[in-house]
Order: structure tokens, then C-alpha cells, then sequence
């Protein structure tokens, strides 16, 4: 214990005379919040649009006001025959074209079905989606209020749903971006910092006078992964304050068990980052080897997309992803106000691997080659 | 049986690192109190056979048994009866001089006071008292190796290894380095020194000299001169390891 209180003193002294290190920590966290939160936006907002109108009624002079008054919709131009308006969408002017058939009106009058055509850049899947659902909506809207003006009584539709979002009631999706933008940020300060330390050791030739002492592997591997799990900590705790201060996160779960499992979380991907240090003789190996795991845990972890529309085997894979637990349970307790024996499962894979990864880093670890 | 005089034995010492045959069976002891000079070229396998008598690098057969232990069995028992400065400077740069100390007198088990009380007396004895606080990295090559040996020595272990603990110093630092190693000897610690410079030769009780792995010859400095029919140390060692 005396000696590993020892090699923490040095570990710290050494930490806060390294300028650049202390730099990044302070202001890394800071950036990305600010930066990434705003980016990495699900939102659909300003399709750019452009329509042919073939009907010039004042009905299908609603609809584009319509369109042009909905936050999801820009209209673009207004074109005269549909191949100009398919000019726009190859040269990527436009996303959507919107045609409005002869006789628009004329169909609204007499009860039949009028026709309006879509025509999407479905490069990006998700955004030609949604932009065909905003569209029926909007006309589906314009419609039934039509069809009241002109008839004196609404009919009720067969079916009413009725929706109410629970646990983020405005869809606002930054509540749900800050606490997986804020666990990579603790992820990649930690594991960056704590491979890159030991393998700066070996560079020096540091480590040799190290291993010619009677230091246990336990002690030393302990001394080595405690300073970076105590910054990663104060990562999230300062990443935690921008997202309540800055973006209002809800913060119903106990910060208490945010902490505790953070502490597990660190533990375990430290841990990995060790690891992968004992088998790298160079800062470059060992960075760019993190990046790879990193780069894979982060984009299977659900940060950006569902888990549950991952295939089988991509889902299996995430069991001994880290960031997949602890985005989950981030989430949970921040927005949901999970408790501990909500969140036991993912806890209990975050242990697990916790205690996998720091055991084999320091069996691992040889003082003797 | 075993020999209480010999704090060092090694027994047909090979290391291989895939087909080079860096230590091609060595034998050898040292005695305690013993100035113990390993000389030889670059190259010529001192430096991998030091790392194995520390525990730093498994031999690939062989018996080695340091401080009365085997050091493939029982390595750690081993460091802590050694002291080891490395070729390569391998103090911490960052840290100031006496947080090296206390970091390294620490780490051998010595208390508080203890620290203290060696610390103030190494660093009079190297001239560095003023130099206490300044981190290394601000410190000339020769006080750093100075500084590194004496660390090296601050548990008083019974043996110490040196690693060319003179290669790149000016001639009047390698003879205060001398000097430190002598008052260590007389202090009743054995010395295992590696160099490739002959006239420090002159200052070991024993040599042995290194040709391509193998050790071609062990003897006192004085014998070795009268045996190869030279008249220093110089010669002897052109004889070896230029036959021709």
C-alpha cells in the first residue's frame, strides 16, 4: 500500500507537468459537448423542396403555403414542368419534388381521391422516409380541413390516436445525445491517456528501472490505471455540469449510481487500454489500436443508432462492448430515473468485463521478457 | 554446497534470440566484494547477459543464481538484493532529483526518515544539494549518471549492476564515477560493471573479455597482461578480439 501510494505521487506529479495533457482535459470536454451535441442531430429540419404544379387551383395554392409553413419543409422553387424540377434533384439542389396532379382540386370537391407524386433522393434512406411521412401528414391535414369548409361538419375519423412521449415529452434529442456524446468523451480521454502512458514508459526506458525492482505487477498496473480512472471521473463530472447548465438534461436517476457504475466502466476499459499497451513497444501502435477498438465500440454502442435494429450476431458482439452497457445505463438514469435493480444487467456486464480486462492486463504485464 | 563467497554463479548461459546466439555458454562467478569488469565490443552480448542476471530477460538455458537465487525461479527475490543502472538513462526526466529518490527508496521499502537521512547524505557526497528540486531533464549527463548510480545504490543491495555507466562522459566525470565506485566496494557492496573502455579495465579486480557471445578470457588485469604477453590492457583487447 505504502508503494503504491508512492507511484500515484509520481504518476500525479508527472500528469500535472505535462502541460499539453492538462490542456486537453480541460478543454476537450468543453468542445465536444458544445460541438458534437448540436451536430449529431436526428432531427429533420429544412428539406429543401421543389414542386410542379399542374393544377394552379386555390387548393394546391394551400398546399404549397402549407408546406412552405412547416419547419420541416424549404421550398426551394416552384417549377413549371416536372423534368425541371428533376434537373434539381441530380444536382442536389433539392431533396424532394413534389407534383401536384391536374384536377387536384377537382378530386377534393367530389369526394375522390386526388393525386400528388413524390419523388425523393433516397441516398439518404431515412431522410426521404421521414419526408414522404411529413408530406402525407400535411396534406392529410389540409384535406380534412377542406373537406369540413366544404361540407359544414367534420367526420370522425375511425380510429383516434392519441400519442404521449414519456421520459422526454419534447422528442428534444440532445437529451439523448449528451449522455453518449459525454461517455465516448470519458472513453477516449481515459484510454487514450492510460495506454499511451505506460508505453511512453517503455519509450523512455523508464520502465526497465521499474522492473528491476521488487514491485508487484498488481501495485504497479494499479498505480498506472487509478489517475486516469480519477480524471476520466472528473471528465463526466464536468460533462455532466455543461449538459445540465448548458442543455437542461434531466437528471432524475442518483448521480450516485452514475458515479458508482462510471467507476466500474473506467475500470474495465482502462483496463483495456493497459492491455493493449503490454503488447505494443510504441505510442503509435498502441494509438492506433485503441483507435480501432474505440472506432468499433463506439458505433455499435447505440450512441447513434437503435441496438435493437442491429442483426443477431452484431447485437451478441455488443456483450462484451462496454460502451453498449454504460450508454444504456447512462440514459436510463439520467432520463428514465433508473435505479440499481433496474439497471442490474448491464451493470453486471460492465463488472464483468471490468474485472476480465484489469486481471489479464496485469497477468499480462511482464517484468520479465 | 553452496558457496557463501560467490554472490555470483552462472553455469553454461545461453540466450538465443530466434537463430542468434547472443550469450553462447557462459561460465562464470563473482566473488563478494569483488570489482567485476565485463568487457567486449558493441555487440559482443554484455548487454543481454546483465539483463539476465537482473531478472529482466529469461535465459534460454542454463543456471544463473544471483544473491543465492535462481533467477529463473525466484526473480523477484533476486531484485530486491540488487541495484541495476541501465545503458539507457531510465530515471524519470520529469521528476525532480529527490522525488526520484524518494520515489525509488520507496519503492525498495526504506521509511520516511530513512529517505531523508540518504537523500541528504548522497547529495553531498555527488555536490547536487543545490540542485535538489531542479528536475532532471535540466541536469548535465554526467550528474545524472552520477545520480543514477547512487540511486541504484540507495537500498545498499549487495551487488550492483552497471550498464556502461560511463559511455558518453567527459574523462574527469568517469573518474569521479570511479571514485564512486570504489567508496561502494568499500562499503562492502560487489560491483558488476560492463565497459567498453580498456583503461577502466585497470581498475576491476577481475575481467573477463567478450568476443561474439562467448568469454574468451578471465583473469586479474595483470595476469591477463602477462598472459597475452602485452603491456596494457589495450593490447590484450585488440588480442582477442582481433586475432589477426
Amino acid at each position: 500500500m505504502r508503494i503504491l501510494f508512492y507511484l500515484l505521487q509520481k504518476e500525479f506529479l508527472q500528469i500535472v507537468r505535462n502541460k499539453t495533457i492538462l490542456r486537453l482535459i480541460f478543454i476537450l470536454p468543453v468542445v465536444q459537448l458544445l460541438v458534437l451535441v448540436n451536430a449529431a442531430t436526428l432531427d429533420m429540419k429544412n428539406l429543401q423542396i421543389s414542386i410542379v404544379d399542374h393544377d394552379h387551383s386555390s387548393l394546391s395554392n394551400r398546399l404549397v403555403s402549407e408546406l412552405n409553413a412547416s419547419p420541416f419543409f424549404e421550398i426551394q422553387e416552384v417549377c413549371d414542368n416536372v423534368s425541371q424540377g428533376k434537373v434539381l434533384i441530380e444536382d442536389g439542389s433539392s431533396d424532394l419534388l413534389i407534383v401536384i396532379a391536374d384536377g387536384f382540386e377537382k378530386s377534393a370537391f367530389e369526394g375522390e381521391t386526388g393525386y400528388l407524386q413524390l419523388l425523393a433522393n433516397a441516398v439518404n434512406s431515412q431522410q426521404a422516409q421521414l419526408g414522404f411521412a411529413y408530406l402525407q401528414q400535411v396534406a392529410q391535414q389540409l384535406l380534412g380541413n377542406f373537406s369540413t369548409e366544404i361540407s359544414g361538419f367534420t367526420r370522425d375519423p375511425a380510429v383516434s390516436v392519441a400519442s404521449s412521449y414519456w421520459y422526454n415529452p419534447e422528442l428534444n434529442y440532445k437529451f439523448f445525445m449528451v449522455p453518449g456524446i459525454l461517455v465516448v468523451l470519458v472513453s477516449v480521454v481515459g484510454m487514450f491517456l492510460t495506454s499511451m502512458n505506460l508505453v511512453r514508459e517503455k519509450e523512455m526506458g523508464t520502465i526497465e528501472q521499474i522492473n528491476v525492482t521488487p514491485v508487484r505487477k498488481s501495485t504497479f498496473i494499479v498505480a498506472k490505471l487509478l489517475p486516469f480512472l480519477f480524471i476520466g471521473l472528473f471528465e463526466l463530472a464536468l460533462g455532466l455540469m455543461i449538459g445540465r447548465f448548458i442543455y437542461n438534461v434531466p437528471m432524475e436517476g442518483s448521480l450516485w449510481l452514475v458515479f458508482g457504475v462510471a467507476t466500474l466502466y473506467l475500470t474495465g476499459l482502462l483496463g483495456l487500454g493497459l492491455l493493449l499497451s503490454s503488447f505494443s513497444s510504441s505510442q503509435q501502435q498502441v494509438t492506433f489500436v485503441s483507435y480501432f477498438f474505440l472506432l468499433v465500440f463506439i458505433l455499435m454502442s447505440g450512441i447513434f443508432t437503435s441496438v435493437d435494429n442491429m442483426p443477431e450476431w452484431g447485437q451478441r458482439i455488443n456483450l462484451i462492448n462496454p460502451l453498449f452497457y454504460f450508454i444504456d445505463v447512462m440514459r436510463s438514469i439520467l432520463l428514465k430515473g433508473a435505479g440499481f435493480f433496474d439497471l442490474w444487467k448491464p451493470v453486471l456486464g460492465i463488472s464483468l468485463l471490468a474485472v476480465t480486462l484489469v486481471t489479464l492486463s496485469v497477468l499480462n504485464y511482464r517484468k520479465t521478457s | 554446497m553452496k558457496d557463501v563467497h560467490k554472490v555470483i554463479i552462472v553455469e553454461n548461459l545461453v540466450k538465443k534470440f530466434g537463430d542468434f546466439t547472443a550469450n553462447d555458454h557462459l561460465n562464470f562467478h563473482v566473488e563478494r566484494g569483488e570489482i567485476f569488469g565485463f568487457l567486449g565490443a558493441n555487440g559482443a552480448g554484455k548487454t543481454t547477459a546483465i539483463k539476465i542476471l537482473c531478472g529482466l530477460s529469461a535465459p534460454t538455458s542454463g543456471r544463473v543464481e544471483v544473491a543465492g537465487f535462481d533467477v529463473r525461479t525466484n526473480a523477484e527475490s533476486v531484485k530486491k538484493n540488487i541495484g541495476y543502472m541501465s545503458q539507457k538513462f531510465s530515471l524519470y526526466d520529469d521528476l525532480t532529483v529527490f522525488e526520484n529518490i524518494r520515489l525509488f527508496g520507496a519503492i525498495y521499502g526504506l521509511s520516511v526518515s530513512e529517505i531523508r537521512k540518504r537523500s541528504d547524505e548522497m547529495l553531498h557526497r555527488l555536490g547536487l544539494v543545490q540542485e535538489r528540486n531542479r528536475l532532471l531533464r535540466t541536469l548535465s549527463l554526467g550528474w545524472k549518471q552520477k545520480l543514477a548510480f547512487s540511486v541504484a545504490i540507495i537500498h545498499r543491495p549487495g551487488i550492483v549492476f552497471l550498464d556502461e555507466p560511463t559511455s558518453g562522459v567527459d574523462p574527469v566525470t568517469r573518474r569521479q564515477f570511479w571514485e564512486l565506485i570504489y567508496q561502494a566496494a568499500d562499503e562492502g557492496i560487489t560491483v558488476f560493471v560492463t565497459t567498453h573502455y580498456l583503461d577502466e579495465a585497470e581498475y576491476c579486480n577481475r575481467v573477463t573479455v567478450m568476443v561474439d557471445g562467448k568469454i574468451s578470457a578471465l583473469d586479474t588485469p595483470a595476469n591477463l597482461k602477462v598472459s597475452y604477453d602485452c603491456a596494457t590492457m589495450n593490447d590484450v583487447f585488440l588480442k582477442l578480439t582481433r586475432p589477426n
